[in-house]
């Protein structure tokens, strides 16, 4: 399969500096369009939560753009939206994210921002309490919302005694229970610059992007910020165990198969990846798809899903079928799942998911978003500049039996979490 | 940044829409015909998406599991969306790829079989589409506030349709709806991307002038007459959080009016934009946010005009705050509005607009697919010079303008608004 390389992100165009303080930065110029995107991640998450404040990771940072030393609210977002830029944060397990985007002239006002939301957030204590009652808010639509709940209830069985079993956004109790003083500690104490990773991409000098970051946050530094805690080892399923959340007056269940899947960076990543576009994924939804909806016209939708990440994501399947055919639809899947951990996929399907892999590349890195998130994965899972220029190498030399010995490792049609949400 | 654009018009009625996009190898093809659900009566609601959804289903030079391994196996990306207006198909392909996407689309537009048990299995499909929509609170409101507010216009039913009509339209009723509509003369081709006019114009040529053109196709909407006098409905639901819709009758995209009225969306409840990729920005300086959200009234405010044939709608979605009554919200938002009936905005808020409007089309020219989305979406309601002069007449609206828009159409007797009230354990 030919790959036009000359349009993919390598080591000749992508500048990678590591600052004193610890935060790496990836710039890449694309002058197609002149507009530019930030995108990040500062080494603090959810795991740094207490059961009994959980959600303070992600209360902090989302309440990090509700006023700086220097700005109020209303400053901060009018800088923003009067050039038509935007940025935003989000929190996650291991890490909080942030992204932004702006026409190219206003990129050092973007980082400005970030540096001043980053460093100087002022937790104004009534902008604290207006953005409680929208996280509240956004919990009782999540306790309603059937896929919500369903792979709440599926990360619950999967991660029983795990981090990756609670909720980031927390529960109405924990978010209710958690103080300003929390916010400022917690920002404290655990914002960094210490594995911080930036990327820029756009209509900008790769250097001078760099250099731009140099100046707004190079001189950042908090010597209380801890090292990440350790993931405790997760004990893998030994039963299919299955769970029923009822949300009455819902028209549709939705239903969550699966187990824990490989880290990003297992050796068996790549094969169970292109196991999964086999088994849900490639085409109209790969073999799930087709039996789930083209067959039995179940449901609307019908995938599975390799998460991979830092630690052990979830491997699922996942439709939204009619209360009636929750059974069936159950049966088709954990059907599916058992063949695909039995016989290796045919020679056929595999080379049909090479070639959508290699060959939707350039595709995926059209736009600066697209690159920015390309250039974060090279950081975060240690990928080499080179590795959009080794991919299609790395796709191809995946056979249908180590492909087998992926999925027999983590998925097994007896040893699964079924979660279902519905009426 | 190269780039060259013409149209082209085929023998049978077809336009074609060329733009050259020299940046990366990929190019982004789209037909677009002129049916959607405006184009639906009671009894057939949802003809128009069910099509779409069987256009996936085969020919018999394609049959259905080999369209989308074929597409997928390029890597290409590709899909389908039907609209009040208009239904399109899309396919984006590695540039040396697009070919398989011309033929495909050149076949399925005359040739699709609509194989009875497909239909059948495509049913269940399009019921459980409509089932997880239901699931939604703001989409049993949403659907409720269209009904009410076009008793007359085909713009009433949601494009899913009702589930009556799912259930009972058959395999002859879809597959005339297909041959009414997919008619070369009723379609338009965009194509954008890493290729040369001359060559790609020949192919195209090739594929799709020998298709026979149809008779014109049928219209069915018929004018909504004025509201005289705002409508109020309720919606019980089991969902915790109170929800509020306002729809107000707008101007159709063509009308002088229509540019006004973004730019008076972009203050209220925050600019739109035209991309349907690349997405937007927030809206936290927009007067409803600080009005309403700053104002603990409510967590949540959006707002927006879409670009139709017909006068449509100007939408007003809320999230009311938990511990806030809907009612105190509706004067709230009418303060709000009085505001800009009484006084026009600051000429530094008007050109903030075009300033965010411009930033939008930068974030959506940097995809390819976006670029092709462009030409032949302007073209179902308006025409891509339409398009073109968009930012132009943005930039001439003045402050009078966007507080006569205000007086003219955002007045409660020119509205239905709904609320979405939770039962609180009771049965809905």
């Amino acid at each position: 399969m030919n790959i036009q390389n000359s349009s993919l992100p390598g080591p000749d165009d992508i500048a990678r500096v590591e600052l004193p303080n610890g935060i790496t930065v990836l710039a890449r110029s694309n002058f197609n369009s002149p507009s530019v995107t930030i995108n990040g991640y500062l080494d603090v998450g959810a795991l740094f939560d207490s059961d009994e404040k959980l959600g303070l990771a992600d209360f902090t940072a989302a309440a990090l753009m509700r006023g700086t030393q220097p700005r109020d609210f209303q400053g901060i977002y009018n800088a923003l939206e009067s050039v038509g830029a935007s940025m935003s944060f989000n929190s996650a397990t291991h890490t909080t994210g942030f992204g932004g985007r702006a026409l190219v002239e206003d990129l050092p006002l973007l980082l400005e921002l970030l540096s001043e939301t980053l460093r100087q957030p002022a937790f104004p204590a009534e902008q604290v309490e207006r953005l409680r009652a929208q996280l509240l808010t956004g919990l009782t639509l999540r306790a309603q919302d059937t896929g919500d709940m369903a792979g709440m209830t599926f990360d619950q069985i999967v991660y029983k005694d795990h981090p990756y079993g609670r909720p980031e956004d927390g529960w109405p109790e924990t978010v209710s229970a958690i103080t300003r003083d929390d916010l400022v500690n917690f920002h404290a104490q655990h914002y960094g610059p210490r594995g911080m990773v930036i990327a820029i991409v756009g209509a900008v000098d790769a250097q001078q992007a760099v250099a731009w970051v140099q100046d707004t946050l190079g001189d950042w530094s908090n010597h209380h910020q801890p090292e990440s805690p350790q993931l405790p080892a997760l004990t893998p399923l030994g039963e299919l165990i299955e769970q029923r959340v009822e949300i009455p007056g819902k028209i549709q269940s939705n239903i969550i198969i699966g187990a824990a899947g490989p880290p990003r960076k297992s050796t068996a990543f790549f094969a169970a990846s292109l196991g999964n576009s086999v088994l849900g994924q490639f085409g109209m939804m790969g073999r799930i798809g087709e039996v789930v909806r083209e067959q039995a016209g179940l449901a609307y939708y019908a995938f599975s899903r390799l998460s991979g990440g830092v630690g052990p994501g979830p491997w699922s399947v996942s439709a939204g079928v009619n209360p009636a055919n929750v059974e069936r639809a159950v049966d088709l899947i954990r059907s599916e799942i058992g063949r695909f951990v039995t016989e290796p996929v045919t020679e056929a399907e595999l080379a049909d998911s090479k070639a959508s892999y290699i060959g939707r590349l350039p595709l995926a890195l059209e736009s600066n978003g697209g690159v920015a998130g390309a250039l974060i994965s090279l950081a975060r899972y240690d990928l080499g500049l080179d590795y959009y220029l080794r991919y299609a190498d790395l796709v191809n030399a995946v056979t249908p039996e180590t492909a087998l010995a992926a999925a027999q490792k983590y998925l097994h049609p007896d040893r699964l979490a079924v979660a279902v949400a519905g009426p | 940044m190269s780039s060259s654009f013409s149209t082209h018009q085929l023998e049978n009625g077809m336009k074609i829409m060329l733009k050259e996009i020299h940046t990366a190898p990929i190019i982004s093809s789209w037909v677009w015909y002129r049916v959607g659900s405006r184009d639906e009566v009671p009894g057939q609601t949802g003809i128009s998406h069910w099509v779409e959804h069987m256009q996936f289903k085969g020919t018999p030079q394609f049959p259905s599991n080999v369209l989308d391994k074929a597409i997928s196996r390029e890597g290409g990306l590709w899909n389908a969306f039907t609209y009040l207006d208009w239904t399109t198909y899309f396919e984006t392909m590695p540039a040396d790829k697009i070919d398989l996407a011309l033929s495909l689309e050149a076949d399925r537009m005359v040739n699709s079989v609509f194989a009875p048990d497909e239909v059948n299995s495509e049913r269940t499909v399009i019921i459980s589409e409509r089932q997880g929509h239901e699931n939604e609170p703001l989409f049993q409101l949403g659907e409720a506030v269209r009904a009410a507010a076009f008793r007359v216009h085909t713009y009433h039913h949601e494009i899913i349709g009702d589930m009556a009509d799912l259930e009972t339209m058959t395999r002859d009723d879809l597959y005339q709806h297909y041959r009414a509509y997919y008619v070369p003369n009723n379609a338009t081709m965009a194509v954008a991307g890493d290729f040369d006019s001359a060559v790609m114009l020949e192919r195209i040529r090739g594929l799709f002038e020998a298709l026979p053109a149809g008779v014109e196709p049928p219209r069915k909407a018929r004018p909504e007459p004025p509201l005289r006098g705002e409508h109020r409905l309720v919606v019980e639901g089991t969902d915790d959080t109170a929800f509020i819709q306002a729809i107000y009758h707008a101007p159709r995209a063509v009308d002088d009016d229509f540019f006004p009225f973004m730019v008076l969306d972009s203050l209220l409840t925050g600019p739109s934009g035209l991309n349907m990729f690349g997405g937007g920005i927030s809206n936290k300086t927009s007067s409803l946010y600080k009005k309403l959200v700053e104002g603990d009234l409510a967590v949540g405010v959006g707002g927006g005009l879409p670009a139709t044939i017909d006068p449509f709608g100007y939408e007003i979605t809320i999230t009311v705050h938990p511990e806030r009554k809907p009612d105190d919200v509706i004067l709230a938002l009418d303060e709000a509005i009085e505001r800009v009936q009484q006084e026009p905005p600051s000429a530094e808020a008007v050109e903030r607009a075009v300033k965010q409007a411009r930033a939008l089309f930068a974030y959506g020219s940097e995809s390819i697919t976006n670029q092709g989305f462009w030409m032949g979406f302007s073209e179902m309601f308006a025409s891509y010079e339409w398009f073109n002069a968009y930012l132009d007449r943005l930039s001439a609206v003045t402050p009078a303008d966007v507080q006569r828009i205000a007086q003219t159409y955002l007045i409660p007797r020119n509205r239905v608004l709904g609320t979405y009230l939770p039962t609180n354990g009771a049965t809905a």
